[in-house]
C-alpha cells in the first residue's frame, strides 16, 4: 500500500487467504447497487434533496436580509423571485424540501424502531413520493391564491 | 458481565459510549434533534410564506417582526443550519478524501453556516426590536 494521506485508508486494507494484501472494495458501490430499485433511489434523493435545501436556503437568507434592508432591496427580491426563472426555482426548492422534511420524518420512525420489513418500507416509500407531490402542489394553490387576491 | 463477552469493546467504553471519533453518538443525535424540532417548524413555515406571496413589503417586514412568529423564525434558523452543517459535514466526509481536503472542506461549510445563520437572525431581529 502506498503511502497514504489518510487515516481511513487503514480500514481498506485486507488480505487474501493465501495472505497477500489486496485493497477491500467498498461498499455500498455503484456497481453492486441496482439503483433503480426504489429503496436505493430514494436514499440518495434524500441526500440529494438535503444537499439542494442548503443552497435553496441562500435564498431565504437574502429574503429575510433584503426584508430588514427595505422596501427597495425587498423589492428587488420580489422582482426575483416572481420572474420566470426565480418561479422555476422557488418551485423546485419547494418540491426538494418537502421530500426531505418526508423522507426525514421516514428516517425518524426508522430510528426509533419502526418499519423495517419490506413491504412496509415499500408503502411508506410510495407515501414519501406521493405526499411530496400533495404538499408541494398545495403549497403553491396557497401561494397561488394569495398572490391572485 | 456475561460468560462470553460478544463485543470487542470494552463494558466500560460501551456505557461511555465513546468511539475512536471521542464525540459518541453526539453528531447522529444531534442530527435527529434538529430534525424533529424542525419537522413542525417547516410546515408552519412553508404555508406562512406561501400565504404572503406577492405581499407588500409593509405586510411581510410586519409579519416577520410579530413576536411570536420572529421567535420561531430564529428557532428555525439555529436549528436549521447547525442541522445544514452536520448534514454536509458527512456527504463530505463521504465523497472527499484525504483527509486534509475533508477538514479544510467542513470549516468553510461550517463558516458559511455560521455567517448566513447569523444574517438571517440578525434580519428578523431588526424588524422584530
Ligand atoms: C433547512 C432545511 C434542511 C436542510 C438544508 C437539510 C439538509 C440536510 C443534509 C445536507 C443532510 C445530509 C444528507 C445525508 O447525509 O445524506 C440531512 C440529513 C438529514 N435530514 Fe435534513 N435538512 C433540512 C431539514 C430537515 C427536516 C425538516 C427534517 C425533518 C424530518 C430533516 C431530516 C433529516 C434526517 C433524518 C437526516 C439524516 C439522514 C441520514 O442519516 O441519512 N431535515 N439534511
Amino acid at each position: 500500500m502506498a503511502n497514504s494521506h489518510d487515516a481511513r485508508e487503514a480500514t481498506m486494507i485486507g488480505r487474501r487467504t493465501d495472505g497477500t494484501i489486496i485493497r477491500r472494495p467498498l461498499s455500498p458501490h455503484l456497481q453492486v447497487y441496482d439503483m433503480m430499485q426504489m429503496t436505493s433511489a430514494l436514499s440518495i434523493m434524500h441526500r440529494i434533496t438535503g444537499t439542494a435545501w442548503s443552497l435553496g436556503l441562500i435564498f431565504l437568507v437574502w429574503w429575510l436580509a433584503a426584508a430588514a434592508a427595505g422596501p427597495d432591496a425587498y423589492a428587488s427580491v420580489q422582482w426575483f423571485m416572481g420572474s420566470f426563472i426565480g418561479v422555476i426555482m422557488l418551485f423546485g426548492i419547494t418540491a426538494v424540501a418537502w421530500y426531505h422534511t418526508l423522507a426525514g420524518l421516514r428516517h425518524l420512525m426508522w430510528d426509533a424502531g419502526y418499519g423495517y420489513d419490506i413491504p412496509t418500507t415499500y408503502r411508506t416509500g410510495w407515501m414519501v413520493i406521493i405526499g411530496t407531490g400533495v404538499m408541494t402542489v398545495l403549497t403553491w394553490i396557497v401561494a397561488i391564491i394569495a398572490w391572485a387576491s | 458481565m456475561s460468560e462470553h463477552q460478544t463485543h470487542f469493546q470494552s463494558p466500560l467504553g460501551r456505557v461511555r459510549g465513546h468511539g475512536s471519533a471521542k464525540s459518541g453518538t453526539h453528531h447522529w443525535w444531534m442530527q435527529r434533534v434538529t430534525s424533529l424540532a424542525m419537522l413542525p417548524l417547516m410546515i408552519w413555515f412553508a404555508f406562512s410564506i406561501a400565504s404572503k406571496a406577492g405581499a407588500p413589503w409593509e405586510v411581510v417586514a410586519e409579519w416577520i417582526g410579530r413576536p411570536f412568529n420572529a421567535v420561531l423564525l430564529v428557532a428555525m434558523i439555529a436549528l436549521g443550519f447547525y442541522h445544514t452543517a452536520s448534514g454536509l459535514q458527512v456527504v463530505v466526509e463521504d465523497y472527499i478524501r484525504p483527509e486534509r481536503s475533508v477538514m479544510l472542506a467542513n470549516l468553510a461549510i461550517r463558516s458559511v453556516c455560521v455567517l448566513l445563520g447569523l444574517l438571517a437572525a440578525l434580519s428578523v431581529l431588526r424588524l422584530a426590536i
